[in-house]
């Protein structure tokens, strides 16, 4: 049955987490922007100790929605609280049993915790098959040695408390076949911060440079088989776990876009309507303004992937495929709160531009949702393969 | 519970709808449009597939079914898949028998209603639309006047189908300022039918340009009797009905254009193989996806008897745009053949420019 109804609970948590978001998000929002690299200690603790109230990556599409409210609030800040995020996310969609007993239950106890993941390199970004860190079995020990960039949590997870899930390579003849992902406790030596990115938006999140220098970690710790499979080009197994890790978090991306998109949707409405301009639904364009037009416009497209990015998140809930229905949600969302964002600055003019207020602010934050988990272009070049039923080599 | 899948009930009717689309309405789709004609065999075909009588009370002859918008979307979906002109063919009577059926009184349902639980296709319109560029639902020209016992009907409207054949005609109107539909009968004095209008797309279907000159309708016809109809409702009704339809057109030109793509090679290989073409290809996918998701929610929230106006005008402007993008798309993919009448696409884009235009002439 087609329904489109929360149950009374999940309301219930929705309005709590608005709540949260303009409570707790948005009175620091600027500041943390305007201080990149300074931590928000008293926020982080607050929301470790709320970690109980319905953990960020739950599998729902509740959930999903609480995060957009999260970000509603501050996107940057939502990439700070602490939790499993990706890392965990990774353990938790191919590890082990073992391994999600052994890596996520920290996540329940205890001080802060963050999951990164270490995926990206800087030769290689969604060419993920292209990752030069190494991973040599030695004993009963990995071995680990690269370097990997734009490793969100990659301060705190590797400095204060939590895991890092590292892609690196078994065996470079291999190709794809022989990409592997591997847990690192924080506190491994031969794990280290080096740098901290200064970036656009999302300020308050920190976006790290970590290496991994002869990086020692138990042969227990690699997710998945360590076998290498180099049967067919296109069926590789361990890509296939971290394609099947996008499954998971694109749609989760497409709803922190969608927080951010509708927290400028809402700055601009409230704004037409304290200066007494209504949105007339229902008239024919020949009758609207521009600026309904507008409106109306940026309303859609909100509406038009906050729907795939439910249908995503439920199809992953009834643990279904959702491969091709996370890109679509994922590449609309990038696409779409990057526009309503940059549009909601032209309709504010000169309330849109300063930085007295945060329609500017949610504009550069937006943007990475266009970028991080795959770009706006990557993902429509998936669902361009799997609407047209062709494999890489056929499309490139 | 959010959930995002037909009920089996509703899955098996998209699967006959389907079917009926794909061996009988794009068997002759080409012929109808070129030949200005669409056979009566398929429309009793269709006829006997209930879509209309299902939501008829049992007492008056129907199948005492639920009328659902949900599931209406995805029933015009399907039919517009098959050929546009064909589905609001077959769809028309619903313009007077789902208004009646909501918000009609008990007299004029137990008057009007049966006749569209016979065997036989039972010809029914609406008139909306009226013939100016800057039309407005909401700021009808066409006026109804009580006098009497009757109203009396003065105005111009176009694009209503089926017309000439039509027993039963729902015409809306301005009473005092508040919009109101009349139920008139074949024939009403005052009512003039135009020749057939020849219009850019969905040339199989007949429509006709009417003028009310002192047309007089008796009292007891307005709809919903003296309480009147939810005009807005009506409109929102309608609006999903076209989206849905919206989605089907676009998605029949879609799925040509792709497998084309796949199959028309250059420069020794197909050119889906290239961005720029499979990109395209991509974002039609998503954005009848899109379109189809918000149509259901719109959908969904008129089920519930709730407002629906800001879901469903939204949707009906994002399909507007979306069908225009994926049907010049087509045309566009397809080259110098898209252009040719040899191929589907060319039709497909005509009928999808025409939604902008299209108001108030398919309901769920």
């Amino acid at each position: 049955m087609i329904d489109f109804e929360l149950s009374p609970e999940e309301e219930a948590t929705l309005n709590k987490a608005h709540e949260d978001a303009e409570k707790l998000y948005r009175p620091i929002a600027r500041y943390y922007d305007e201080h990149e690299h300074e931590s928000p200690d008293e926020f982080i603790d607050s929301m470790w100790a709320k970690r109980g109230e319905g953990g960020l990556f739950g599998l729902g599409v509740a959930a999903a929605l609480r995060i957009e409210e999260t970000c509603w609030g501050d996107a940057g800040l939502m990439l700070v609280a602490p939790g499993m995020g990706l890392g965990g996310a990774a353990v938790m969609a191919t590890g082990t049993p073992d391994q999600h007993n052994r890596f996520l239950t920290r996540f329940n106890e205890g001080n802060p915790k963050w999951g990164a993941m270490a995926m990206t390199e800087s030769g290689c970004g969604s060419d993920t098959a292209a990752i030069q860190a190494t991973a040599v079995q030695d004993g009963d020990e990995w071995v680990l040695n690269g370097e990997k960039i734009f490793v969100t949590w990659g301060q705190r997870a590797v400095e204060r408390e939590g895991i890092v899930v590292v892609w690196a390579s078994v065996d470079k003849s291999a190709g794809r076949a022989g990409m592997k992902s591997f847990v690192v406790e924080c506190g491994t030596p031969g794990m280290k911060m080096e740098k901290l990115e200064d970036k656009l938006g999302i300020k308050a999140s920190d976006t790290a440079t970590v290496v991994f220098e002869d990086c020692r970690i138990p042969y227990e710790n690699i997710l998945g088989s360590p076998e290498v499979r180099k049967i067919d080009k296109t069926q590789t197994a361990g890509f296939k776990k971290a394609m099947a890790t996008f499954d998971a978090t694109r749609p989760i991306v497409a709803a922190m876009a969608l927080g951010v998109g509708r927290a400028a949707l809402d700055f601009v409405k409230d704004t037409f309507e304290k200066e007494g301009i209504e949105i007339r639904y229902g008239l024919p364009r020949n009758k609207l303004t521009s600026l309904e037009c507008d409106v109306m416009e940026m309303e859609a497209n909100y509406k038009a992937a906050k729907m795939l990015m439910m249908r995503a998140v439920w199809m992953m809930s009834q643990l279904l495929p959702n491969s091709i229905e996370s890109s679509m949600a994922k590449a609309k969302a990038g696409l779409a709160v990057t526009k309503i964002t940059q549009k909601a600055v032209e309709l504010m003019g000169p309330l849109g531009y300063s930085r007295k207020y945060l329609v500017e602010k949610w504009m550069r934050d937006a943007k990475i949702n266009d970028i991080f988990e795959g770009t706006g272009q990557i993902n429509m070049l998936v669902v361009a393969r799997r609407v047209l039923d062709y494999h890489r080599e056929q499309l490139k | 519970m959010i959930s995002f899948t037909p009920s089996e009930e509703q899955q098996m009717i998209v699967n006959t709808i389907k079917q009926f689309a794909t061996d009988e309405m794009r068997e002759v789709y080409r012929e109808c449009e070129e030949s200005g004609e669409i056979p009566d065999d398929i429309v009793n075909t269709a006829w006997e597939l209930g879509l209309i009588a299902t939501g008829i009370p049992e007492e008056l002859g129907g199948l005492g079914g639920e009328q659902s918008a949900v599931t209406g979307s995805l029933i015009a979906e399907e039919l517009a898949w098959g050929d546009l002109a064909i589905a609001m063919k077959i769809l028309c009577p619903a313009l007077v028998a789902f208004p009646i059926m909501e918000t009609g009184t008990e007299e004029q349902k137990k008057k009007y209603l049966p006749a569209f639980c016979d065997d036989k296709y039972k010809a029914a319109t609406a008139a909306l639309i009226e013939p100016r560029f800057n039309f407005d639902p909401l700021a009808l020209s066409t006026t109804a006047k009580l006098d009497g016992s009757d109203y009396v009907l003065n105005g111009e409207k176009c694009y209503v189908p089926m017309a000439a054949e039509a027993d039963l005609l729902l015409v809306y109107a301005a009473e005092n300022g508040s919009n109101q539909g009349f139920i008139i009968e074949k024939g009403a004095p005052g009512l003039e039918i135009g020749e057939r209008e020849k219009n850019m797309g969905i040339k199989a279907l007949p429509t006709y340009e009417l003028t009310f000159k002192d047309c007089r309708v008796p009292k007891e016809n307005r709809l919903g009797g003296e309480t009147g109809c939810d005009y807005n409702r009506i409109l929102n009704r309608s609006r999903v009905a076209l989206s849905a339809m919206a989605i089907g057109v676009a998605r029949a030109s879609f799925e040509y254009a792709r497998d084309y793509a796949k199959d028309r090679n250059a420069f020794g290989e197909p050119i889906a193989s290239r961005q720029a073409v499979s990109f395209m290809i991509a974002e039609n996918a998503i954005e009848v996806d899109a379109t189809r998701l918000m149509t259901w929610e719109a959908a969904w929230k008129l089920d519930r008897k709730e407002d629906a106006t800001k879901e469903a005008s939204l949707v009906k402007m994002y399909a507007d745009d979306m069908v225009l993008m994926v049907t010049d798309r087509g045309v566009q993919i397809l080259g110098g053949h898209g252009y040719i009448r040899e191929h589907p696409v060319e039709l497909w884009l005509r009928n999808g420019r025409g939604f902008t235009t299209f108001n108030g002439m398919a309901i769920v």
